[in-house]
């Protein structure tokens, strides 16, 4: 009886101590044994939120959940019940448009969704049963089936691979899909597994499904959905999570929301609208039952009440002229704002992903936007979070020197013949060892099984006898660049690394020959221990181990009479903004192998505390090494980072370098960048000098008018941060950021991922919550991008997870300051006016209203027509706004550029604070009271016809709304500052669209109205000459103090140095 | 070739629209604009408001308040409510001639006519002629939807229920004796409301299709007798009857009720002493209201109005104020834009 036990932890971690039970093929152990079938879920992968049948409700109820909605929805059933001034069709239309439209848009979205799930849910599988291979669709395969898996094909579920048609036992995986890395991950079959699946009979256990997927992607027999077969004929695996349940599915969850601080104003505005809107509705209702308590008003004989409003209690007859109040003022708060703030961020941020100058032709890739909301929160970056490597630098390494035994080699001149020591020889073996770099594609030739099509680029014999001259471009490929490098630069000095096969490494070295070397171990690089190692097997038998990492982790663990002479060349190399490396080794003893191969076997297979273990043995292994020499690897800046630094600066937005490098390295690379000037007075805090830096700190802080740069490392962060006693904590943290929002630049080295994100947290909720922008390229940032305000990622090398979890991406580093300079400005300015003008507008429409309640006996007699009332904010109003939102450039975009200090003049939401908002709704009151009084006392005398005749209430509320419309439209055409053709089409096609509309809808007796309220009223009253002139009077006089503001301002406020610079621009 | 395609496939277009590079008209508010402007919009107010103001002025308007309220006036005994078919004299006379066509209109004051359940209710459908509407009123006119004995009243609704009911004559007194001056009952609706918003039902005679419905409780005679002598100023199409329907927009208001047009008074009336004589039906006191005549004369812009010539007046010198301040302002600034 063949029963294994395959007890594999899969990611260990002790709160999830229930585990589950897996049994291959269906196979229980025992063939009397009943198999109780474990209810797992089935492989659907569901990310559709609707099915046909609940789309409906469940839809509605979503929408409805929003706040602004279900007062509308409130409003209109209000309408409906009681007995309102204006139509139910009145509010209910345009709710029933924007309730339609983001249906109709969430519904497209799902079908998408639906489409997408089932190309992959249909997608033929071949599954084992029973020795017969069958195909099935994706959805169909259940935890314990045996699942094959051919080359270029995804894995339709997490699979542990338990037979490859490698000789090997190996497959090769590419998980670009997952986290956009597209190096070939080396993933083992289980070991021991017999080579007859149909007979296996064994069972699995493993922890319950969880999201981790970094974690996870260790275990090498884990192969996860979504990812890639690559290198490999056919696999077969056993499907251990399905559906919902695999890592991918996990982690499909989308990002918590991010809410820009304009919503937050906009939000705070309602309030205020709100407010003004119920104590509108309060006064009417309070005078109109002061009024109606004077003899003779309450029921003159020509208005007799109804008896049923006769016998209404007195209270509840309050109450529904409230409401009907409020029905009557409600369009104060309009509908279509939500509307046409969600198009614009919508449609706005198609300019991002348009933009030709984001475009960068290495990666043939523009700017992504993965969130619309935040356009404008790109013009209020306060602070920005950067990362050093690959942000600020390009990542893109160069070997520049090394040093071995503390003689300095330079890479320029390698081709001066190294002398033939054996410690050098040594050194560079170990560069070409002390790696996770893989050839790209050499595998499958030097196996030569490849089906031919494989190009043969490389040419490499598969015994060393033909060897072609090392080629500078070989394709390596591997998750970090270093190596690469490395890798390379060994290969300058004439030790080329052919591949790994096999467990087999193999190296030319300077004399042609192949050197084979079996690989033992490989003890991983992580960022605590900062350092990796191999163990390898040389031909002769020695077992040797490798290790390179940074200076401080190695420096330790070495002799120290050794260190001296190298460490004066790392330090020279840091200061010189290298990324230096120590190389160390050590020759095991076939004992201290032992022992180190059966700790390192213990630990892997541990059930708990799987990472601490490792740990453990690694620490224990590394000790006792020789050092050889150390590297230096030149990481380039990225192209205008000084420039793009500068420019921030300049803008006002205070920069933060949150590195994991070391204090050198990220120093140096400050000073390139021009973060730090010459006459920038650094304050270095590290843990030796806490205390003392602290204290001299507070005392002397005011005194100087100078640019402080500031540099701190992650351990004392963590002290400052972490502070055992609470109090001391606060007071730290808060000296802490006090210290830092005075510097120009602050410099934190040698972070953690967490760290990053706890810093951007710190200062986001710091006093006066400034707007943070975090930017990176890498894993390790993806924290402080999610926390950050803004989360920029670089469509850099180290894989695309910054770039998923980013709310835009971008090419380059340079790209920034257009981002933000440019665009960020621009947005900013037109939603900022968008929401102003939305208020104003809406302010000035519903004002006049208000004051004919004291004109019509607190009656709740609309002013307007029903059909004004519906299309002012629907068709009238809105088309300019939302051009102007789209397309306005108050100043152009390259006077932007060129004056970052631009940037600051809409800092702090600068647009959106109280003074600005009391200016618009001044300016509202102002013209709404203009609008009403002014037609008033003309109609003091309503004969306004030269053949005598009299106009009506509904003349009076049209000669108004035309003068609302117009003055409301020209407002913002005094406010365009750029006008292009869809500007010009747009604000005069509006008015020409209400002019026709007007007409048209006082020209026919419409069959389907009970009233024929506005039947010719337009027409009539255009015959008018008194009309068209108090028209005309009262949209010039409302605009009249606009214009002179506009006049009056310019010689001495900002504006007067934009226009200078335009025209020395345009000079 | 094929790569090159391809890195352009995903090349963002270059085109005016997606790079923001629309040609764009630029405009700037400089001075060298807006102080021309300024005069010149200013001075074109002025010249409006002055032909306004002296339009204005010359429009004559006589209002007499017969309600009756003092002890002393004409008016007094037909307050009593009591007193059917009260008839009282107002005498007045008029110093020079006036200047014709004369309107005569009548107003009232603190009456609500556009109190919204006031408003709404009346039946459209009915009085566009529509018969199945006389037998059902709309729900909105109650309370004046039918009668006691449950019979629907047409025209339902408050509005036509109380329609102005005083009725007028002029008498100039030549030489002790009365001479009526003929007041023209035309033309004082809007055209498209006489001819096409209301109609009466085509049932000859009128009075049939009233069958079965009851006038209006404050009406003393029903609506195919408003006007016996002309069938086209009968029922619905009664022009003293539309202009009553087309509501007022504020509490105070006048309503066109004659025009004098023709016959020897059509060059407007002589100076001279005349006598109104009232039929004093409407009740108004009971709420605080007032009724008035008006005699007044028009011009193109309608009736005397001293507002707009005022207002126009007022914005145009502050124009050319405005522009001068700006110059003496720009003077001193040296035209910074110009430099």
């Amino acid at each position: 009886m063949l029963r294994r036990r395959l007890n594999r932890l899969l990611g260990g971690d002790e709160r999830r101590v229930d585990s589950r039970t897996i049994y291959v093929g269906h196979r229980s152990g025992s063939p009397n044994e009943a198999i109780i079938p474990p209810k797992f879920c089935d492989n659907r992968i569901v990310s559709s939120k609707y099915t046909v049948w609940n789309f409906l409700p469940k839809n509605l109820f979503e929408q409805f959940r929003r706040i602004a909605n279900f007062y509308f929805l409130i409003i209109f059933l209000v309408q409906v019940i009681v007995d309102t001034p204006t139509s139910p069709v009145t509010s209910g239309l345009p709710l029933f448009f924007v309730i339609t439209v983001t249906a109709i848009k969430q519904g497209y979205e799902d079908w998408l969704r639906h489409k997408a799930d089932n190309e992959v849910n249909k997608y033929p599988v071949t599954v084992l049963e029973d020795g017969r291979r069958i195909r099935k669709e994706s959805e169909k395969i259940k935890v314990g089936d045996v699942v094959e898996v051919e080359e270029d094909e995804t894995f339709p579920c997490d699979l542990i691979l338990l037979q490859s048609s490698r000789d090997d036992d190996t497959c090769f995986v590419t998980t670009a899909s997952l986290d956009g890395e597209s190096n070939h991950k080396t993933h083992y079959t289980v070991p021991d597994t017999e080579r007859d699946l149909e007979s296996l009979n064994a069972t699995i256990e493993c922890e319950q499904p969880q999201p981790d997927l970094y974690k996870s992607l260790g275990p090498e027999n884990l192969l996860l959905k979504g990812a890639t077969l690559k290198n490999t004929q056919k696999i077969c695996g056993v499907a251990v999570y399905t559906g919902m349940e695999t890592k991918m599915a996990l982690n499909y969850q989308g990002k918590s929301q991010k809410r820009s601080a304009v919503e937050k104003s906009i939000n705070a505005f309602l309030l205020v609208y709100l407010c003004i809107l119920v104590s509108k509705a309060l006064v009417c209702t309070t005078l109109k039952y002061v009024w109606q308590s004077k003899p003779g008003q309450d029921e003159p004989w020509y208005n007799e009440k109804t008896q049923r409003e006769k016998d209404t209690n007195l209270y509840i007859k309050m109450f529904t002229d409230f409401l009907s109040f409020m029905v009557l003022f409600n369009f104060i708060i309009p509908v279509s704002m939500y509307v046409t703030v969600e198009m614009q961020k919508f449609l706005g941020s198609f300019f991002i992903t348009w933009d030709k100058d984001f475009f960068d032709p290495e990666i043939k890739e523009g700017a992504l936007v993965n969130t619309s909301d935040l356009n404008e929160e790109l013009g209020q970056v306060e602070y920005v979070f950067t990362d050093k490597t690959g942000t600020l630098t390009q990542n893109n390494m160069e070997f520049i020197e090394c040093c071995i035994d503390g003689f300095q080699y330079k890479y320029r001149d390698a081709s001066s013949e190294l002398d033939g020591f054996c410690r050098e020889e040594l050194f560079l073996r170990a560069l070409c060892l002390c790696h996770t770099v893989q050839v790209k594609e050499s595998t499958e030739q030097s196996q030569g099984q490849g089906d031919g099509l494989t190009d043969q680029v490389d040419g490499l014999g598969v015994d060393g006898e033909v060897v072609p001259p090392p080629e500078e471009q070989r394709g390596f490929i591997a998750s970090s660049p270093d190596e690469v490098a490395l890798v390379k630069g060994a290969m300058r000095y004439g030790f080329t690394f052919l591949g790994l096969e096999s467990k087999t490494m193999k190296i030319l070295n300077r004399n042609n020959d192949v050197e084979m070397y079996e690989l033992l171990h490989v003890l991983n690089f992580d960022p605590v221990r900062r350092r990796m190692s191999v163990i390898v097997r040389s031909r002769s038998g020695d077992t040797l181990l490798f290790c390179k990492g940074a200076d401080s982790s190695i420096f330790p663990r070495v002799r120290q009479e050794e260190v001296e002479r190298i460490r004066m060349h790392v330090e020279r190399n840091a200061t010189e903004g290298y990324r230096t490396l120590c190389v160390a080794y050590k020759h095991l003893s076939a004992e201290e192998y032992a022992q180190a191969d059966k700790g390192l076997r213990e630990a892997r297979l541990a059930l708990q505390d799987r990472e601490e273990k490792l740990m453990a043995v690694y620490n224990q292994v590394e000790t006792g090494m020789s050092l050889i020499g150390a590297t230096a690897v030149e990481d380039r800046l990225q192209e205008e980072a000084a420039e793009t630094m500068e420019a921030l600066q300049g803008a006002g937005i205070k920069i933060w370098v949150l590195t994991g490098d070391k204090m050198e390295t990220a120093k140096s690379t400050c000073y390139a960048c021009r973060l730090f000037q010459r006459n920038t007075e650094l304050l270095e805090l590290t843990v030796l000098n806490l205390n003392l830096f602290l204290c001299s700190c507070c005392r002397s802080w005011s005194s100087a008018n100078q640019d402080y740069g500031f540099i701190i490392d992650g351990a004392t962060l963590s002290m400052v941060l972490n502070t055992s006693s609470e109090s001391n904590s606060s007071r730290y943290k808060n000296l802490f950021l006090q210290i830092c929002q005075n510097c120009t630049t602050v410099l934190c080295c040698r972070m953690a991922p967490l760290q990053k994100a706890q810093i951007v947290k710190m200062v986001k909720n710091s006093k006066g919550s400034p707007i943070t922008l975090s930017i990176g390229d890498g894993a390790n940032d993806v924290s402080m991008i999610l926390e950050a305000h803004v989360g920029i990622g670089i469509k850099g090398k180290e894989g695309r997870q910054a770039v998923r979890n980013s709310d835009y991406a971008i090419p380059k580093l340079k790209h920034l300051k257009k981002l933000l300079l440019a665009h960020g400005h621009l947005y900013y300015v037109r939603i900022a006016h968008l929401v102003q003008y939305f208020f104003y507008k809406n302010l000035c429409f519903i004002l006049p209203q208000f004051l004919y309640q004291f004109f019509c006996g607190y009656s709740q007699q609309p002013l307007y027509d029903a059909a004004y009332l519906t299309m002012y904010n629907i068709c009238f109003t809105s088309m300019p706004i939302l051009a102007y939102s789209l397309l306005e450039q108050h100043i152009c975009i390259e006077i932007l550029l060129d004056n970052a200090t631009l940037y600051r003049e809409i800092a702090k939401n600068a647009m959106l604070r109280w003074g600005p908002f009391l200016y618009w709704t001044l300016l509202g009151v102002f013209h709404g009271l203009l609008f009403f009084f002014g037609v008033r006392y003309l109609f003091s005398n309503p004969a306004l016809q030269d053949n005598g005749q009299v106009f009506g209430n509904w003349s009076y509320g049209t000669i108004v709304f035309t003068v609302l419309v117009f003055t409301v439209t020209l407002k913002l055409a005094l406010d365009t500052r750029h006008w292009t053709w869809i500007n010009h089409f747009v604000i005069w096609g509006s008015l020409a669209f209400y002019v026709f509309f007007s007409f048209f809808w006082g020209g026919i007796i419409w069959p389907f109205l009970r009233q024929q309220r506005l039947y010719f009223v337009f027409a009539n009253m255009l015959s008018s000459v008194s009309a068209w002139l108090v028209i005309i009077l009262l949209i010039l006089l409302s605009l009249l103090p606009e214009i002179l503001l506009v006049v009056f301002r310019k010689p001495r406020g900002p504006h007067a140095r934009q226009v200078e610079l335009k025209h020395t621009y345009t000079a | 070739m094929v790569k090159q395609e391809k890195a352009s496939a995903n090349r963002p277009d270059n085109t005016a629209f997606t790079q923001q590079r629309l040609p764009a008209w630029q405009p700037m508010l400089s001075a060298g604009i807006v102080i021309p402007g300024f005069v010149l919009i200013g001075l074109a107010f002025i010249g409006i408001g002055v032909a306004l103001f002296v339009t204005s002025r010359g429009i004559q308007v006589l209002e007499i308040d017969y309600t009756g309220v003092e002890q002393n006036s004409p008016c007094f005994p037909c307050t009593d409510q009591n007193r059917k078919n009260c008839v009282c004299d107002v005498n007045f006379s008029i110093d020079t001639l006036f200047q014709g066509p004369v309107f005569f209109y009548y107003g009232l004051s603190n009456y609500f006519q556009n109190y919204r359940k006031y408003g709404v209710s009346k039946d459209d459908y009915q009085l566009s002629g529509d018969l199945s509407y006389f037998k059902a009123p709309s729900s909105t006119c109650s309370p004046y939807e039918y009668d006691k004995n449950n019979k629907p009243i047409v025209p339902c609704g408050s509005v036509a229920n109380s329609m102005f009911n005083d009725t007028f004559k002029l008498f100039q007194i030549v030489n002790g004796a009365k001479k009526q001056v003929s007041l023209d009952g035309k033309g004082i609706a809007w055209w498209t409301d006489y001819n096409i918003k209301y109609r009466n039902p085509s049932v000859t005679p009128l009075k049939n299709a009233f069958n079965g419905t009851v006038k209006p409780l404050f009406w003393s005679k029903p609506a195919y007798e408003l006007d016996l002598s002309d069938p086209a100023n009968n029922g619905f199409i009664n022009q003293d009857f539309l202009v009553w329907m087309r509501r007022a927009a504020l509490p105070n208001f006048r309503k066109l009720y004659r025009r004098i047009t023709d016959g020897d008074y059509a060059q407007g009336l002589p100076a001279g002493n005349y006598t109104l004589e009232v039929s004093y039906n409407y009740p108004v006191l009971s709420f605080g209201g007032r009724k008035k005549v008006v005699f007044s004369n028009v011009s193109w812009m309608g009736g005397k109005n001293e507002f707009l010539g005022i207002a126009y007046l007022v914005i145009g010198s502050m124009c050319v104020f405005m522009s001068i301040v700006m110059l003496i302002v720009y003077a001193k600034f040296k035209f910074p834009e110009e430099d």
